[in-house]
């Protein structure tokens, strides 16, 4: 609490971007872990921002209404505030610039979040995921391959899970001195074993060969894992680096496979550039989503420009050669990058989710991150910025894997159980800090900081709201579902993810949207499946009365199951198309789906609710027009009304 | 028959059929006059039957005695055929081109096209004006049906019937005509029925650089005002481009002399600009080894996109001046046959629920395109492919269909058709069996006779079992007015048009099977629920008399 220099500031302006007129007057406050405004009308709507999600504030100049703040997220959702006076508006900046950057574990949200769970829930909670039993699912252990205790208490590799799943004809000097010659000890282990060909995915960090240097453990290794696919007679391994990249870490003693010393493996460079190259990207990108009313030349250009979709495209193609490899050819594949927790892990895991249909479902996914993201130990804290540190450390590695997922989505709309909402909450709360599950950079880590005595696990909480996050289209015997994707990865088929970066436009498109209507849909079936059974019971029940000549009155008679009808709000209202289009962004104030002392229920942070009316700009236009929009929304409601009647 | 001297080659045996995601099919290729079938022969591959009319270019190479021959259509589809035989193949090319190439209108394939269907209701009948006056009629009394184009004398481009305003008598009509360029007066396009306000769409004034003036014309627009009320005209050049037509004899509406109106410029291309940034796309589209880079600079570069945009931006202010202004609309850019069209008929899709119905966008595409004289035969008369010098073709339709697509994915519950629909109309425009998109305006329809000789397209569209497959399984009728997004985000690339023949649509086919399962299966349960219903109320009715005492 000491960081809070004022914990209330009345008469704020929450300015909206799309029009000035809709911008709202309210109280802001200050709590440990949460801003909130409360708007002053009747309906005193709240706007919740979680400092752990909090991304920057930048202050604008004071002008003749006040100060100008602007909060931005690590969703990409942006707030635009109008505070009164200037020392305020200083105090406010200071105390959110240094709540929204904890230094200490011990500060983040997590440690304070309190669900109310009882212990007994909370540790079942934990249990929820069990990489045990995801193993077992593979098939594993068999007669090929076992777990080792090499790595009992992480005295092999620190940033490795304890429990480490390697050919069972490698010998206990073999993996030690394989760890020995990789990077920070991350030897070569299996990710993911595919039953149907017996070929495995299996990852590790680069190998220390300098220019000349050799292991013959390591080489081993690679001979075991070979063998551990009987029909097959070489290996690939996969460099997910530029070749160049590799090369040049040869100076620094690291570098890549030498063929020559290695029997039987083919070497593979994919491209995926370094946590750098995208962490610029994405900021171009984002900074697309915010220019003030682009034209259709200034976001192409700076689509093209902010190299996203070629990033995206890369990962995707690493995924596509592996699942390739594995399913088709019958191959074992190694992946490695440099440390071999980011674009490993992008690697490995978008090859899963084409290969195997249980990574497409709800669970699966879950199931996916806790193994190739949190056990592999993928630098969550680092990448993500939980805590103030180094700014080089962070990039967006997990949204790229999300967002690969998501281009997958829209080729196979059938093929994944979850929808798109599953996938922008997953993003949230990878940066928001709120549970357990994200924190820290490896599975030791977690563990020193008694996570799971401490916090609470999401997956549960995910579980539970599942019906949120169901893809209609969906079906389990359906032929997308089964079997492996092949997806077509020419450049067209990449598109902007607007549901993620283009949150501000969402005011318009998403209101109606075929998914959350076929759900309503499928919900009504449901109803009517329930009502059709009752009402046949009542028949025969009648008609037995009948005879006997008694008689009840049915009550269900007069209900009406219907689906919610649009307003003209859901259809949303004119945008400002007289001056150049203003397709200006702006972000509506949502509810964070993160609230302070309640779990969270609605988790949905696209809830259209929150931000329904967007009226139009219409007042901008000219002096000599008196009706603004409001006056003939009504007759528009009444006549849907009436249509509907 | 005349074609039999341009095909020397009637049948080729041994030809194979290469298609980009599809099986190659071996079999035997026949020209007939006006088709280019392949067929396989086995029951289990399906025919190839392609108009000659739908072939927008050729290309031909040989390899030793093997040679190829690469058939660009209309409807943006590449195929190609594998024919032995040097001679064969050179004479199947030959006639090809000469085929797809007929000047004469009345050459055509609809004007020999047979239906092998009922026809049950005459789609040349179906959208008649006097009709739509009707329903004016019912609504206002302050228009009427004049008949002073009778005989296409005054505008050769519009139809016989046109609505104008009551008070403004034929000999007044006359005068505008002459002020107009090519005679196209302002009529009304679209009454809003909610707050009386209007559309109307005529052609540039022909002002010239004296500033000549008319007062006729402004008398007629006048009279659509309200008293006191001001009006908009929207001119769909920028002012520069409507600055330059003064020198041709065009022009605007001067400030001075339309004190009542306020004009708006806007920024759509003209249509020689439009068929270019076509040809760009689709080869952009084509290229399937493009990097990301080049891809996305490709679609940049095309300019289709900003189009699109540009495009939708004009016709949602229009419907903004006419539903939240309160004020009534004249467009107009230079001939008023192309951009006008598409900025007054999108208007309405976003205002007029009816024309987001099949029969209500039909009755619109009649209304607003056919009728008004957008002049099909000479914008379609080639598409993306063409590689020679172009005439006066554009893919002005297209790019209005592209808007409907990008309001119809906004708005997925509000449209009664599909994208189907839209696409047929596509492929119908620019080469059909059917007469209803030959010639280039009404009179030109009649000469042709194209309501004797041909059959309409709606006579096919609107048998139930054809609309079946362009209904929207997702429609609920609503009432409102529908506000697009113009976000450059919000705009997306048509792909069932331009990806169309560039990926396998196997899963996203699938995934509207599974919606329309869905939503059939409830359909299912409410009629089953529904009649339970009735049974048991009527069971319970029959019961009462044994309950009273």
């Amino acid at each position: 609490m000491e960081h809070i220099r004022t914990p209330k500031v009345e008469n704020v302006r929450m300015i909206d971007r799309l029009t000035r007129r809709k911008s709202s007057v309210g109280t802001l406050y200050l709590s440990s872990t949460h801003t909130i405004f409360v708007e002053n009308s009747e309906a005193r709507k709240e706007t919740w921002v979680l400092h752990s999600l909090i991304y920057n504030v930048e202050r604008l100049p004071t002008n003749s209404s006040g100060s100008p703040l602007i909060i931005r997220c690590k969703n990409f959702h942006v707030y635009r505030l109008l505070i009164p006076q200037e020392k305020d508006c200083l105090d406010v900046l200071a105390s959110l610039t240094r709540l929204s950057r904890p230094e200490r574990y011990g500060e983040l949200f997590c440690f304070s979040f309190n669900p109310n769970l009882d212990k007994e829930l909370r540790e079942k909670a934990w249990g929820f995921i069990n990489l045990k039993a995801e193993f077992s699912r593979m098939g594993i252990p068999c007669n090929l391959w076992h777990v080792t205790a090499a790595n009992h208490e992480y005295r092999l590799c620190d940033t490795y899970p304890s429990e480490l799943f390697v050919p069972k004809s490698a010998s206990p000097a073999v993996i030690v001195g394989s760890a020995k010659f990789r990077s920070r000890g991350r030897l070569p282990v299996l990710s993911y074993f595919h039953r149907d060909t017996s070929a495995s995915i299996c990852r590790s960090s680069q190998p220390l060969t300098g220019f000349s240097a050799r292991s013959s453990d390591d080489e081993q290794m690679l001979q075991a894992i070979m063998k551990s696919n009987p029909v097959s007679e070489f290996m690939y391994v996969v460099d997910t680096r530029p070749k160049l990249n590799a090369m040049a870490n040869r100076a620094a003693g690291k570098g890549y496979e030498n063929e020559d010393h290695y029997t039987n493996i083919k070497l593979q460079f994919i491209g995926i550039e370094n946590i750098h190259v995208m962490r610029n990207s994405q900021q171009k990108l984002i900074d697309v989503g915010e220019l003030a009313a682009p034209s259709m030349s200034d976001f192409l250009w700076g689509l093209e420009n902010s190299g996203w979709l070629k990033h995206i495209k890369a990962v995707l193609d690493a995924g596509v050669f592996i699942a390739k490899a594995v399913a088709e050819d019958g191959v074992s594949v190694l992946v490695h990058c440099s440390d071999g927790w980011d674009r490993t892990a992008q690697a490995c895991s978008v090859a899963s989710v084409l290969l195997d249909p249980y990574y497409r479902t709800i669970k699966g996914l879950m199931v996916l991150i806790e193994k190739d993201w949190v056990s592999f130990g993928h630098k969550f804290s680092h990448r993500y910025a939980h805590l103030d540190g180094d700014p080089k450390e962070v990039s967006p590695v997990m949204d790229q894997f999300l967002e690969c997922v998501w281009q997958l989505m829209q080729q196979f709309p059938c093929a994944f159980e979850f929808n798109e909402r599953f996938l922008i909450q997953l993003h949230t709360h990878i940066y928001s800090c709120q549970n357990g599950n994200f924190i820290g950079n490896c599975q030791k880590e977690r563990r020193d900081l008694r996570l799971q005595e401490r916090t609470h696990s999401l997956w549960p909480h995910l579980w539970e709201n599942r019906a949120e996050y169901t893809n209609p289209l969906y079906r389990t015997d359906h032929s997308q579902t089964q079997g492996v994707l092949k997806p077509l990865t020419t450049a067209y088929c990449f598109k902007f993810w607007k549901g993620m970066y283009g949150r501000a436009e969402k005011s318009v498109a998403s209101h109606q949207s075929p998914a959350d209507c076929l759900n309503a849909v499928r919900e009504e079936s449901q109803q009517l499946e329930e009502e059709l059974s009752s009402h046949q019971e009542r028949l025969v029940q009648l008609k037995e009365r009948k005879i006997s000549g008694e008689r009840k009155k049915t009550n269900k008679l007069s209900e009406r199951v219907q689906r919610p009808i649009p307003t003209e709000s859901e259809l949303s209202s004119p945008l400002d198309y007289f001056t150049a289009p203003r397709s200006e962004k702006n972000t509506p104030s949502f509810t964070l789906p993160l609230q302070l002392a309640a779990p969270h229920k609605n988790g949905d942070p696209d809830d259209l609710s929150t931000c329904s009316d967007f009226e139009s700009g219409v007042a901008d236009l000219s002096s000599y027009s008196s009706s603004g929009g409001d006056d003939t929304k009504d007759p528009d409601s009444d006549e849907v009304v009436k249509a509907n009647a | 028959m005349e074609f039999a001297e341009l095909i020397k080659t009637p049948r080729v045996d041994g030809v194979v059929l290469h298609r980009p995601f599809m099986p190659t099919v071996e079999g035997t290729l026949c020209l007939t006059g006006h088709h280019l079938i392949l067929s396989s022969r086995q029951d289990t591959t399906e025919e190839l039957w392609l108009l000659h009319a739908n072939i927008d270019s050729t290309e031909k190479r040989f390899v030793g005695s093997l040679g190829t021959i690469i058939v660009k259509c209309k409807d943006l589809r590449v195929i190609q055929l594998d024919i032995p035989g040097m001679e064969e193949c050179l004479n199947i090319a030959s006639s090809i081109e000469a085929l797809s190439t007929l000047d004469s209108v009345s050459l055509m394939y609809p004007f020999f096209y047979r239906p092998l269907f009922e026809v049950i209701e005459d789609g040349w009948q179906s959208f008649v004006p006097e009709e739509s006056f009707k329903d004016l009629e019912s609504m206002t009394d302050e228009w009427r049906l004049s008949e002073v184009n009778k005989d296409f004398s005054l505008c050769p481009s519009y139809p016989s019937l046109l609505t104008v305003p009551k008070d403004i008598d034929d000999e007044s009509l006359c005068k505008a005509a002459s002020f107009r360029h090519g005679g196209r007066f302002p009529v009304l396009s679209y009454y809003h029925k909610k707050n009386a306000m209007v559309m109307m769409r005529a052609a540039q004034p022909l002002t010239g650089t004296n500033g000549r003036r008319c007062k006729e014309d402004e008398k007629l627009i006048n009279a659509t005002l309200c008293a006191g009320k001001r009006g908009y005209i929207i001119d769909t050049r920028t002012i520069a481009v409507a600055q330059q037509a003064k020198a041709r004899g065009g022009g605007f509406e001067q400030e001075a002399n339309y004190p009542q109106w306020r004009r708006i410029h806007k920024a759509i291309e003209r249509s020689n600009v439009l068929q270019d940034s076509l040809i760009k796309l689709v080869e952009a589209c084509n290229d399937q080894s493009h990097s990301m880079d080049r891809w996305l600079s490709k679609l940049e570069a095309s300019n289709w996109q900003s189009n699109v945009k540009e495009i939708l931006t004009t016709a949602c202010l229009a419907a903004q001046c006419i539903d939240r202004e309160g004020a009534s609309v004249l467009v107009h850019g230079t001939e008023g046959t192309d951009s006008t069209l598409q900025v007054t008929s999108l208007a309405q899709i976003i205002l007029d629920p009816a024309c987001r119905t099949i029969r209500g966008f039909e009755a619109l595409i009649e209304r607003e395109w056919l009728q008004a004289g957008h002049p099909f035969q000479q914008r379609c008369a080639q598409s993306a492919y063409s590689n020679g010098k172009p005439r006066s073709e554009a893919p002005v339709f297209l790019l209005f269909l592209d808007c409907v697509w990008q309001i119809l994915r906004q708005f997925p519950c509000s449209f009664q058709f599909n994208e189907n629909l839209l696409i047929m109309l596509f492929e119908h425009a620019y080469a059909s069996q059917f007469g209803t998109f030959l010639g280039n305006c009404v009179a030109e329809r009649g000469k042709l006779q194209l309501s004797q000789k041909t059959v309409s397209l709606w006579s096919w569209v609107n048998r139930p079992q054809e609309l079946e497959r362009f209904l929207n399984p997702l429609y609920e009728p609503n009432n409102l007015v529908i506000w697009p997004s113009v976000a450059p985000q919000s705009l997306l690339l048509w792909e069932g048009v331009f990806l169309r023949w560039n990926r396998s649509t196997k899963c996203l086919d699938e995934a509207y099977q599974e919606m329309v399962h869905i939503i059939e299966y409830n359909k299912e349960l409410q009629n089953k629920v529904n009649s339970l219903r009735r049974q048991l109320a009527q069971l319970e009715t029959e019961d009462s008399p044994l309950q009273t005492p």
